[in-house]
């Protein structure tokens, strides 16, 4: 049986087939502004990858913000509910996912059977996401990749306000023309996103074992601040963002069995 | 496939005519030789009512829904609010309302037309001012009763008399500002129809346990607003008796409120009002929000039934308590409306979130939505308390930002994204995906 599941993110959309329930294809675009042609293109990658036709293809389930534009697709998943189901495929302990992406944070509580217990996602404000992450690297004139290793240097607090991404963005202003290092800062950006984050997930309860997914999970600041903040361990994804793609094509395979 | 019948209410044109004279009459008191007053949905309308038969008040806060839902209109009196220097995380309903003020405009066309006095009661902080500046502005007479005597379950006698006190010094104030005499039979009258209207409404809303659910909290907002314009209005009084009897009627016919229905929620606080449509989009996965604390509780006062139910409270006519003063009738009608619902939460989130796991089981409910409404303060103060509280009690709980009044702090598209995934860990699909 083969099963393939999209994410429609804000940024990427991501793509991964499965068969018989191993992964046979994973294909990563931007999504730009033709999101429909973006996903089109990214599963004829995909399927070239996996080496089969597309209508090889038994059933796609479609998550992310674009998911109700999705071709292809027979059923739509919520990014929740995609991020739940693939982190149990990933690390079946899982019982707290905080998956954190360009446009979005999201904790989700999840029973030992996957079901979504509780959850939370951040609400009117960019602070809580990568997005912001790259406009702070941007300020600091710096690669994103660099701008997480290098806020590892520092072991400095500096309290920042992560509740509007605005006045945070001036505050990082501030302290470079305080003369403040780069790696103090870009800490304290990484402190500020994760305090966010950890304050939203406890809102629904943070039970082990916890599991990172999301592109903001490639961060190694990120990562860091977010041990940090939680006080305690916690596991990362490998290939971090592709977890909801990865749940949208485990619910394919799920709801093709079932018939 | 429909499992249940529904039908239209019979009794809506009515309750259409209702809502649109009520303002009519409002804005041309005036030309009849009658008296606008101005003040909240809580206050003491049946204390006016002894003033005569042509007195009219037009309350704030369902006046601001109405701006809220014409939406360009609010547009513009929010900015011209704002424009005057006033905060934009002020209540919104205030903001709509001193705008309209400001504009010179009627929500229903026209001038807005200038109250003779106003007459408030201090249920929050913004309650307590939004009346003194219009009677500032607008250069009218004002008189504020000061209701911060603690929950009911805390009324004593000195408590009481707090209240009482003030009431009967606001009739001194309304003969001396309105050069009437004031006429103890019409305040008698008054809050008859105050407790027989709060009684009959928490009882249609006792028959929403039935499943299904006779009505869908979209449609009681519509009703439940006469609550808010004029509790001691006999014809309200009377034509929520005609709907409990319709209501009844559909109960016992098994008529539904949506012909899906396979999931009961609650919501709380007041919803985004120009955006009802979301009621709407729930019902796609047969999900319909059958009231909640703010629907049942603003309007309705109820009490503990012998079974241990919620039910509607007794009213002093039915227990034979005299009403036969202007004394004995201030304190039913303090006693009365300090037990509502609404009114306790002021104080204390637990008892709000004690009320709303009542309201999850004696409605069998399978859910509860908590707008988190940054226009209302007062209701909205303590709402990740009383989520704690559901989701503690194993009860599956949501939050979806937004604002009553503010349409410019209210994303649809997310509160529907929202929803879906709510819908979606209930194990609910919508039936045209």
């Amino acid at each position: 049986m083969i099963t393939a599941g999209m994410d429609l993110g804000s940024k990427f959309i991501k793509i991964v087939i499965l068969k018989d329930g191993e992964i046979i294809a994973r294909v990563k675009m931007l999504s730009g502004f033709e999101q429909e042609v973006t996903a089109n293109d990214a599963m004829k990658e995909a399927c070239e990858q996996a080496g089969i036709e597309s209508d090889a293809i038994d059933r796609i389930v479609a998550t992310g913000v674009g998911r109700s534009i999705a071709p292809f697709a027979h059923n739509k998943l919520t990014e929740v509910g995609a991020a739940a189901r693939g982190a149990i495929a990933r690390l079946p302990e899982t019982r707290t996912v905080i998956d954190v992406g360009a446009e979005e944070g999201r904790a989700i509580l999840i029973t030992p059977e996957g079901k979504v217990r509780d959850f939370a996602i951040n609400e009117k404000c960019a602070a809580g996401s990568g997005t912001f992450t790259e406009t702070m690297a941007r300020a600091l004139e710096l690669e994103l990749a660099e701008f997480g290793q290098l806020s590892l240097k520092s072991d400095k607090v500096i309290p920042m306000n992560a509740q509007c991404a605005v006045f945070a963005e001036s505050e990082v202003v501030s302290l470079l023309h305080a003369k403040t290092p780069k790696h103090d800062i870009a800490r304290a950006v990484h402190d500020a996103i994760a305090s966010r984050i950890v304050s939203m997930a406890r809102r629904v309860s943070v039970e082990k074992e916890v599991l990172l997914v999301g592109g903001m999970a490639y961060n190694v600041g990120f990562v860091a601040s977010m041990k940090r903040t939680l006080e305690m361990e916690i596991h990362v994804a490998d290939e971090p963002d592709y977890v909801p793609a990865e749940g949208a094509a485990w619910t394919a395979y799920d709801k093709a069995s079932a018939i | 496939m429909p499992k249940y019948q529904t039908e239209p209410l019979k009794c809506w044109k009515k309750a259409k005519e209702l809502r649109d004279k009520y303002y009519l009459d409002y804005a041309t008191a005036h030309e009849r030789g009658g008296l606008r007053w101005t003040g909240g949905a809580w206050a003491f309308d049946a204390i006016p009512a002894g003033l005569g038969d042509d007195v009219y008040p037009i309350t704030g806060e369902p006046y601001a829904a109405g701006i809220a839902f014409n939406k360009p209109f609010s547009l513009r009196c929010l900015e011209e609010a704002e424009s005057k220097g006033w905060a934009r995380d002020l209540c919104a309903y205030m903001r709509n309302y001193w705008g309209s003020m400001y504009l010179d405009e009627y929500n229903t066309g026209g001038k807005y037309p200038k109250p003779d006095f106003a007459f408030q009661d201090h249920i929050c902080c913004s309650h307590a001012k939004w009346y003194q500046h219009v009677a500032e502005y607008k250069n009218i007479p004002y008189f504020c009763i000061d209701i911060s005597v603690g929950p009911y379950k805390d009324l004593n006698e000195d408590r009481l008399m707090f209240v009482v006190n003030q009431m009967h010094e606001s009739i001194e104030f309304l003969e001396k500002t309105t050069g009437r005499t004031y006429d103890d039979e019409k305040l008698i009258e008054a809050v008859k129809n105050d407790c027989r209207l709060t009684s009959v409404w928490a009882e249609i809303c006792a028959l929403n346990r039935n499943i299904p659910a006779p009505l869908d909290e979209k449609t009681m907002y519509s009703l439940y607003v006469f609550g808010t314009l004029q509790k001691a209005k006999k014809e309200f009084a009377d034509f929520y008796e005609e709907l409990r009897d319709e209501v009844q009627d559909r109960v016992d016919r098994g008529i539904a409120a949506i012909a899906n229905e396979r999931c009961r929620l609650m919501s709380d606080t007041q919803p985004p009002w120009g955006f009802l449509k979301v009621f709407r989009y729930l019902e796609g996965y047969g999900a319909l929000s059958v009231g909640s604390l703010y629907s049942f509780g603003l309007i309705g006062i109820w009490e503990d039934k012998p079974d241990g139910t919620w039910g509607p409270r007794t009213t002093p006519m039915d227990k034979g308590i005299p009403i036969d003063t202007r004394d004995q009738a201030l304190r039913i009608l303090a006693d009365w409306n300090l037990s509502k619902p609404e009114f306790q939460h002021f104080y204390d989130a637990g008892l709000k979130t004690k009320m709303m796991l009542r309201i999850v089981k004696e409605w069998k409910l399978d859910g509860v939505m908590l707008h988190m409404n940054r226009g209302c303060e007062g209701l909205s103060c303590g709402i990740s308390e009383n989520r704690l509280g559901i989701a503690e009690a194993g009860v599956p709980v949501m939050t979806f930002e937004g604002n009553m009044g503010d349409e410019r702090e209210f994303d649809e598209i997310k509160t529907r994204d929202r929803m879906d995934t709510f819908m979606e860990t209930l194990g609910l699909e919508r039936s045209e995906s």
